[in-house]
């Protein structure tokens, strides 16, 4: 019997209502269709304050961190970005909760030199309102801007070259980190690719670190992003973040969120649609209405501007990996559903949002990476479609970009993309190109723009699912311009995409359909019980 | 190797020819100079008001013909005051580092400014930029005699310079970059491979977003 998330649609089933940007749409799938659900979310924790300090205080693999402390030490905390939970958390954030309470306690213990660094990585700079929504507006009022600040990885006076690991890859951090007695590192884990050493070997790193796995080779090579196990991305990063602690000391808390990214009045957009009640079906009508009449920015808004209630369901701290591994089994816990058997055709509702456009307009690479990076990849195990397969999403694609966010994305998209779509050929001609133009790099330092070569590692970040997929079919499109750009094909319905899915499907082709958001995996075994595939390369 | 090509007034100072002229016209040898070349700068405002509103090459040439009769000397000495105290003030403050950030990458940077060589000299030095084109005034038996020397740096004329000065120092103009505030800079910004806006006023924002360009505010760099 398959678990209650993965539902089989039968010739009763209502049409399954899958978002397609900030709109929603309905579609019928044929019989025999099995669609996944994400799970319930996870009962949060009681007392979320208390969860934290019996974190800090009996930590996995370390000492706890009061016995850490020594007075007049130094004392950097990073903390995750803005690009995590998805759309940001209601306030108080649980980043907010965990640094009131470090913050006691190196007051407590006479620790006063303290500056927080904003983990952006290559990630654009957080604005003020959203570092205040983040860390509540105590912290914000007593350290920004001087002693609360966002990570420059292009400041080359304040990087510093820790080491090469014995696979070449090359380490430099910020200098604050490194110098530091201790680093703290607060984390919010939304998915499993999370935190671990990516916390500090990646958020607080530059291009020079980053260059070393976010490439098409590494990237061809995870199978998927979100199981470190059989991830090559995640295997590079461990090892980058193993000689980081060999020469740093780290103290990680992590925090994990369940998946409650809607708050009740609209929780029915994770139910089966054979299970709405009568309230629940006229209030999907009135929101699907309202939608379809709203013009594009007043559904930008509802959809971003409403923080969501996600709920706090684990702290671990201490020792980067040993806290990892409890954090991973609490995600796996609330993501995964166990799926047999791969499908022919995926299908998936690409929504509004992805880790890159909070604030701004999901742009078209930004569409590109939600298909063929998240959603191909929630999978554990074997990937959820055969090789060859097609995916079927629902997108606009409009060709629409945030000149202040997202400059370097335009110039990608619509200069290089007509060239070329092959990764390798974009990172060979063009990334240290792009890595080298000062209006770029001025954008990122003092605008709040994303570094220059973020767009190659979206493109990158497609790159397992372009070489597994066999076909992109885009319903929905408002335009031929963009699908074409990236690759894909187009169909006006679903009806349509389906017929044209099948005619290099198998017979009876399986079809899975994604339910997402709220974020579920799906966690495939194969039908004659065989292991997944791993790589012999060196990853 | 690239070059970025910098305008100066409102792209790296939020000033304009306006203030460094009546800095020189303010420090005559006697007050009775001073009075003078006041009075005559103000007898010619209207013509400038006409001036701008026509084209920005025809309010240069009016602008500086308040200069005429001015010793070259005192053109010399005086242009150090001039950015020291009127013009380095006024620096954006990002703006060192927007030329820092060009250099690091390799780049040659020029000045293109309306303003007299004399001053931008002193700009280019401390901003370490590699060149600059600017504006230079004609002078008769060690005096200026009001006119500027051709070709005026302004407008669509800057095109013209940027791309012989491009051509004379083996920059590809596809891989050049250039910044400016203003839509009247849009034919330099039209000719390099790169286009910037910096702090750009409406019609160039306007520009700028229809085409992609990369949009920059210093006022905001923190």
């Amino acid at each position: 019997m398959s678990h209650p998330c993965l539902v089989t649609l039968d010739s009763r089933s209502a049409p399954r209502t899958l978002f397609s940007g900030d709109q929603l749409v309905q579609v019928d799938l044929p019989t025999g269709s099995r669609v996944l659900y994400p799970k319930a979310p996870i009962k949060p924790l009681n007392d979320v304050d208390a969860a934290i300090r019996y974190a800090i205080n009996h930590p996995e693999g370390s000492e706890p961190l009061y016995a850490l402390l020594k007075p007049g030490m130094k004392i950097t905390i990073a903390v995750d970005d803005i690009s995590l939970p998805l759309p940001p958390m209601r306030r108080p954030d649980v980043r907010e909760r965990v640094l009131t309470i470090v913050l006691d306690m190196l007051a407590d213990h006479g620790v006063d030199d303290i500056e927080i660094i904003i983990a952006t990585s290559v990630h654009r700079r957080m604005k003020d309102f959203e570092v205040r929504h983040m860390v509540g507006d105590k912290i914000f009022d007593a350290f920004w801007p001087d002693k609360l600040y966002n990570h420059d990885g292009e400041d080359q006076d304040n990087m510093v070259f820790l080491g090469a690991t014995d696979e070449g890859e090359e380490v430099e951090l910020s200098r604050r980190a490194v110098e530091a007695d201790l680093v703290i590192y607060v984390n919010l884990n939304l998915v499993p690719m999370d935190g671990g050493h990516k916390s500090v070997a990646v958020g607080l790193c530059g291009y020079r670190s980053l260059r070393a796995h976010h490439n098409p080779e590494v990237m061809r090579q995870c199978h998927s992003y979100m199981n470190p196990e059989t991830s090559a991305l995640s295997r590079s990063v461990d090892r980058m973040g193993r000689l980081v602690a060999k020469k740093m000391k780290i103290f990680t808390i992590e925090t994990v969120v369940n998946n409650r990214m809607f708050d009740t009045p609209l929780a029915f957009l994770a139910k089966n649609e054979d299970e709405l009640s009568g309230s629940e079906q006229v209030a999907l009508r009135a929101l699907r209405f309202s939608l379809d009449k709203l013009p594009q920015a007043a559904r930008q808004a509802i959809f971003q501007r409403v923080p969501s209630p996600y709920g706090v369901i684990a702290v671990h701290a201490g020792e980067t990996e040993a806290t990892h591994a409890k954090t991973l089994v609490k995600n796996f816990e609330q993501y995964c559903v166990p799926v047999k058997g791969q499908c022919d055709i995926l299908v998936s509702g690409i929504p509004y949002i992805s880790p890159y456009n909070v604030n701004s307009f999901l742009n078209p690479l930004l569409v590109q990476v939600m298909a063929n990076g998240y959603m191909f990849n929630l999978y554990k195990g074997a990937p959820m479609i055969k090789k060859g397969g097609t995916m079927i999403v629902l997108h606009p694609c409009t060709d629409q970009f945030d000149n202040e966010h997202h400059a370097p994305y335009i110039e990608f998209v619509h200069r290089l993309l007509p060239e070329t779509r092959d990764a390798v050929e974009l990172h060979k001609r063009y990334e240290s190109q792009f890595a080298n133009n000062p209006a770029y790099i001025e954008m990122y330092r003092a605008g709040h723009a994303y570094h220059p070569t973020h767009p190659f590692f979206m493109w990158y970040w497609g790159e397992a699912g372009r070489q597994h997929l066999g076909r992109m079919i885009v319903v929905g499109a408002d335009n031929e311009y963009i699908p074409k750009l990236l690759g894909w094909e187009t169909a006006r319905t679903m009806e349509e995409a389906l017929r044209m899915a099948k005619l290099t499907a198998p017979p009876d082709p399986d079809i899975l359909c994604l339910h997402m958001p709220p974020i579920g995996m799906a966690e495939v075994t194969l039908n004659n019980g065989s292991r997944p595939p791993v790589s012999s390369k060196r990853w | 190797m690239p070059a970025s090509y910098f305008d100066v007034d409102g792209t790296l100072v939020s000033s304009n020819l306006i203030p460094p002229t009546l800095y020189y016209l303010a420090n005559q040898p006697t007050p009775l100079h001073v009075a003078r070349k006041i009075g005559k700068a103000l007898l010619k405002a209207p013509a400038m008001v006409w001036a701008e509103l026509q084209d920005r090459r025809l309010f240069n040439e009016v602008l500086f013909s308040t200069f005429e009769g001015m010793s070259e000397d005192r053109l010399i000495t005086l242009s150090d005051d001039v950015f020291e105290r009127v013009l380095k003030p006024k620096l954006f403050p990002g703006a060192k580092d927007l030329v820092q950030t060009s250099l690091d990458k390799g780049h040659d940077v020029v000045l293109v400014s309306g303003a007299l060589d004399v001053v931008v000299a002193h700009m280019a030095k401390y901003l370490g930029a590699t060149d600059y084109i600017a504006n230079r005034l004609e002078i008769k038996d060690l005096y200026a005699t009001g006119k500027l020397q051709r070709p005026v740096v302004a407008g669509p004329n800057k095109s013209l310079l940027v791309r012989d000065h491009a051509r004379a120092h083996g920059h590809d103009l596809d891989a050049c970059f250039a910044y400016s505030d203003s839509y009247s800079d849009v034919p330099m910004l039209s000719i390099v491979g790169y286009p910037v806006a910096v702090n750009p006023d409406r019609r160039l924002r306007l520009l700028a977003k229809a085409y992609h360009w990369p949009i920059i505010q210093l006022q905001k760099a923190a």
